[in-house]
């Protein structure tokens, strides 16, 4: 029999952590900042609403680009909250998490051997997407000193005439770090003189603690050239719904709902019931999930810090990313030792880019208590390793 | 009272055992003025009492409680204070309010046992003046008290790793 994998998915590296996965099954009291999804239960009235629409018979396949209420609600809501504008007929389509919607904004934008700079360090399956979709990944790095930002000189270095387009996420998983409108003008004037589209995933953009979120797409010269994603995950504890949404210019839109159409059909009814619920009445339970987040990023860095783990302070998301390089070691021995001795699991940083290097991701969407009892933890594997 | 006011009251409500130290980090102030505020806020009366919430049913206490709906008439000049006050210097009395609808004040008692409980509605609520009716609904379980739920859920499983 011949090998029947193709050479494509065969070239997609395998994930970095799977062996961490391996040791945290053989335990039983892992105290878990490893897992970037919030811990709390996504708000009661907002499941209320999708039990009862089911009770009601509501399981059919919705229109391809996700029900017009949800739609309608996503347009007000962006408009109120990040001042962003999108027509809920033509350039919105909600998707199966913001998952498919980086990969349908990829592939509706992406050729064969196009260039797509990714910043990173960043989540794990942008640049998997890209090479799927017969692009060239080709990372740009955010550093610590910037404050894990994007600075124009770094994206500057990174242009050539193939490149077509960037992805970047800011507020940033794994480093917390943000990007204010001054940071974007600068990104905003190269984007334009090289002719470059923007993928801005936003999911964690309503996790913003010192100032407001600021949407790319805001300004007038991105608006045209940028596809924004974003989803109910994060902000209204709606991982396992499965709800994300792309916003872009109506052509770009209508390029993407094609691949949308044929490889998802619609995102799932009973989510995007439950999505349109969590903007109708939900938002006063999110806002008070964000200030709980604030005061578990106060905590935990201020923690941190006092371990001589250097972390700048996350200005949004919810992830600490410290610094190990006082204890000499690797992120990925660090992270190891630490779960193997005291088991308190945490990402390398490595693993999300080669600026994350040093760096382990921590993310603190877990209760302070254990919190509390993570950093204790830490502080006795600091000691056993002077 | 501003913003770090009320951070300040969310988390002594949620446990007032928070150590000044913890509560300056999490609410972005100097330990100085979290006692200030706190000092401030117990002056003006925002601060009642620091106390626990208790589930006597599970530390072993086999009080009773029920909840009373008294009718009133109240009297010119003074409304339901005046009677409302001479309620609740009960003891057995545990929280009393003034309602809208179909009966006027609404006590909350406890007792040793429900025929205790009986013996002080009859003897001590009903033939107080200006009290025209009663009724007494014993509590047969409380699931969730100031917030806090009391029977627990079993835990969702989550992965230990996602990026």
């Amino acid at each position: 029999m011949r090998d029947f994998i193709s050479a494509r998915a065969r070239a997609i590296p395998p994930s970095g952590i799977r062996r961490f996965f391996d040791i945290a099954q053989t335990m039983e009291d892992v105290i878990s900042l490893g897992v970037g999804e919030p811990d709390f239960v996504t708000p009661w009235c907002v499941c209320e609403a999708s039990i009862y629409s089911i009770e009601q018979g509501s399981t059919a396949y919705t229109s391809n680009k996700g029900t017009p209420q949800l739609r309608a609600a996503i347009s007000r809501y962006l408009d109120t909250h990040f001042g962003t504008r999108y027509d809920p007929e033509e350039e919105i389509i909600v998707t199966c998490g913001v998952s498919e919607a980086a990969d349908i904004a990829i592939r509706a934008v992406t050729d064969p051997g196009d260039e797509v700079l990714v910043a990173e360090p960043c989540y794990v399956s942008y640049t998997p997407c890209v090479s799927l979709a017969g692009g060239v990944p080709v990372t740009v790095p955010c550093r610590a000193e910037d404050e894990f930002r994007l600075t124009p000189e770094a994206l500057a270095e990174s242009i050539t005439p193939k490149t077509k387009a960037l992805i970047a996420n800011f507020p940033n998983n794994p480093t917390g770090g943000v990007m204010q409108e001054a940071d974007w003008r600068g990104i905003a004037d190269l984007l334009v003189d090289h002719d470059l589209l923007l993928i801005s995933d936003e999911v964690y953009g309503e996790l913003t603690y010192d100032g407001n979120h600021f949407s790319p797409a805001r300004l007038p010269e991105l608006y045209e050239r940028t596809i924004t994603l974003n989803g109910f995950s994060k902000a209204f504890a709606m991982t396992g719904w499965r709800i994300g949404y792309l916003c872009a210019p109506p052509a770009i839109t209508a390029a993407a709902l094609k691949i949308h159409q044929y490889v998802a059909l619609c995102a799932p009814v009973m989510g995007q019931i439950a999505a349109y619920e969590a903007l109708r009445i939900g938002e006063a339970e999110k806002d008070a999930m964000v200030r709980e987040y604030r005061l578990r990023r106060n905590l935990f860095v201020d923690g941190l810090n006092k371990l001589g783990l250097t972390c700048h302070v996350p200005k949004g998301a919810f992830y600490a990313f410290p610094s190990v390089a006082s204890t000499g070691m690797t992120d990925v021995e660090f992270a190891e030792s630490l779960l193997r001795e005291q088991h308190v699991a945490v990402v390398p940083g490595s693993v999300l880019g080669p600026s994350g290097a040093g760096h382990v991701r921590c993310a603190y969407a877990v209760s302070r208590d254990d919190l509390k009892e993570a950093l204790a933890r830490m502080a006795t594997f600091l000691e056993s390793i002077k | 009272m501003d913003e770090k006011d009320r951070i300040l009251l969310h988390l002594l409500e949620e446990n007032c055992r928070t150590p000044t130290k913890e509560l300056a980090v999490l609410a972005e102030m100097s330990e100085e003025d979290v006692k200030s505020r706190i000092g401030r806020l117990e002056a003006a009366g925002a601060i009642r009492r620091y106390g626990a919430v208790v589930d006597w049913e599970r530390a072993g206490d086999g009080n009773v409680a029920a909840v009373l709906e008294l009718k009133v008439s109240p009297e010119r000049d003074f409304g339901y204070d005046r009677i409302a006050e001479r309620i609740a210097r009960f003891p057995q009395v545990r929280s009393l309010r003034l309602m809208t609808g179909a009966y006027d004040l609404q006590i909350l008692v406890t007792g040793p046992s429900m025929h205790e409980i009986a013996r002080f509605v009859s003897e001590q609520i009903a033939p107080m003046d200006r009290i025209r009716e009663t009724a007494t609904h014993i509590i047969m379980k409380t699931y969730k008290e100031n917030g806090t739920t009391f029977a627990e859920r079993e835990e969702v499983e989550r992965l230990p790793y996602s990026f």
